[in-house]
């Protein structure tokens, strides 16, 4: 193994964490709707890649760059979100949840040849200015993108953890998770919520997408890549917690960044993958997972 | 207040209510009672709208109610406290006892919160506590408390006393009375014979999806067909 200098494995560290921001919030989606619905969501590497295209065309056809396009993405791919699980998701799971797992997997195959009819396999990308600038905190270079990201994603964290700890909304959600028939008779509309809950997590990853594009292509299949990710990050952080997505996304982006320091940036992901079964192994209910 | 006639209801290929009708009038305490399976926690499904009957009808205020949804007919006044509480376990006691006027009487919560903790001093002891790690006892408390917080106009109370040790079944049957004592009207299903009948004014006896006895709580306590009926003899 070489030996590197302390500020190039710092700013390795440095790079890791921000990165892993980003991955936390695509986690925190996923993370969200399997802790309220039970489901895993198969769909939600489309929908990050669709999510992707729209802040692509956001920018291509309007001009908007894409941290601006964060404005009108979030409410569009909320509403998107609640009417996938309100009109197609709920209707045909008819209450087993593996027809939801086959409802989410046949989605995700159709939106992807939706999007690969439509963009073709060719690789987008946005060009702007600040793309390839980067901030200079002490010895450390940071990009401009991931710093962004970073500090956009806990701002989206903080947001949704006080959505769910102090708004009625939030408590009927955290309610539904644990105690369906209690929540229906304190009145709570468990379909809505269920909906809701779906449409924060594609909002998450309207976020999350915009935060990508400016360091990051898009292809019609770019979103699996990351929700690869975002699986070891909810396993790891544990199945259905929105804090330990958060911390899970930071260590995991930590982790790339140091083995694909040690071993070369084509295995960055091999570390990923060596927690995921170590996590599997040693601690299957992760950091901050419920116990059984 | 809450009129049930006819009520045929069931799973799948099972039939659990074979035509139940009963009445509960305002400011009433009416007993359902009856043993493991014979249909009680069904007809409480059934009447806050989370099981769709099979035919019959129900109507609560003048109003028929058969086929709303849950919120739709908690939020007419028709609370049902189930069995086993199902309260949020993963929720503080506060937020459990919030949630509880999340439909109905919100404007009044501060208020209807206040009057939680004064007949329940040991849920303001615990009020930031995970739900899920009180006792069963706190646990029912609590679970009343949340029907509480939406101002019922009638309480279903489904096996309140269930797993909680005698000396706590007694308080429970206590502040039952004192409920009723204040106006409310109660629906209390249980399998704890005696002492609903005590506190009853009128009781019913279900008996494999029907009711076998119906009468004043007084003389079905004298009929010997309840021993029959309960106990299957």
């Amino acid at each position: 193994m070489r030996n590197f200098p302390p500020e190039i494995v710092m700013e390795a560290v440095a790079n890791g964490l921000l990165t892993g921001a980003v991955y936390g919030l695509v986690a925190l989606g996923l993370t969200l709707v399997y802790g309220v619905l039970h489901i895993i969501n198969f769909a939600h590497g489309a929908l990050l890649t669709l999510a992707m295209y729209a802040a692509w065309v956001a920018w291509a056809a309007f001009g908007l760059d894409p941290y601006v396009a964060i404005l009108p993405l979030v409410p569009i791919f909320f509403a998107l979100g609640y009417g996938v699980q309100r009109l197609v998701i709920g209707p045909a799971s008819r209450g087993e949840d593996s027809n939801i797992l086959l409802v989410t997997l046949g989605l995700s195959i159709v939106l992807e040849n939706a999007m690969l009819a439509i963009f073709r396999s060719d690789t987008l990308s946005v060009q702007v200015d600040y793309a390839m600038e980067v901030i200079e905190a002490g010895p450390m270079l940071l990009s401009f993108p991931r710093v962004v990201g970073f500090g956009v994603a806990f701002v989206v964290a903080a947001v949704l953890f006080v959505l769910l700890r102090m708004t009625d909304t939030g408590r009927a959600i955290r309610a539904v998770a644990k105690e369906r028939t209690g929540a229906a008779l304190v009145g709570i509309d468990v379909g809505h919520v269920y909906a809701v809950t779906f449409g924060i997590g594609t909002a998450c990853l309207a976020v999350a997408a915009c935060l990508l594009l400016p360091s990051f292509y898009v292809n019609p299949r770019v979103g699996n890549a990351f929700v690869l990710v975002a699986f070891t990050i909810v396993v790891l952080g544990g199945m259905g917690s929105v804090p330990g997505a958060l911390l899970g996304g930071l260590v995991i982006g930590v982790v790339e960044s140091l083995s694909g320091l040690y071993l070369g940036d084509s295995l960055g992901q091999l570390g990923i993958f060596v927690i995921f079964i170590l996590v599997l192994l040693f601690k299957p209910t992760g950091l901050f997972g419920a116990r059984a | 207040m809450l009129e049930v006639r006819d009520l045929v209801a069931g799973y799948g290929l099972t039939r659990v209510l074979e035509g139940v009708s009963l009445d509960v009038t305002a400011g009433e305490i009416v007993a359902v009672l009856g043993s493991n399976g014979a249909g009680k926690t069904t007809l409480n499904m059934v009447l806050s709208g989370l099981v769709k009957p099979r035919s019959g009808e129900v109507r609560f205020a003048g109003e028929r109610i058969t086929g709303l949804s849950p919120a739709q007919v908690m939020a007419r006044g028709l609370i049902q406290v189930p069995e086993g509480r199902k309260i949020f376990p993963n929720l503080n006691v506060r937020e459990n006892l919030e949630l509880g006027s999340y439909r109905r009487a919100k404007a009044n919560r501060a208020k209807n919160l206040e009057k939680v903790f004064a007949t329940f001093p040991r849920l303001r002891e615990r009020v930031a506590q995970a739900a899920g790690t009180l006792s069963g006892g706190e646990q029912q408390m609590l679970a009343i408390g949340r029907g509480m917080m939406a101002e019922p106009k009638l309480l279903i109370l489904d096996e309140p006393s269930l797993g909680l040790s005698p000396l706590l079944v007694e308080e429970m049957f206590t502040l039952i009375r004192r409920l009723h004592g204040e106006g409310l009207a109660i629906m209390l299903v249980e399998q704890n014979v005696a002492q609903s009948l005590d506190l009853a004014d009128r009781a019913y006896v279900l008996e494999h999806g029907a009711f076998a006895l119906a009468g004043p709580a007084a003389e079905v306590r004298e009929n010997p067909e309840l021993k029959r009926a309960y106990l299957g003899l």
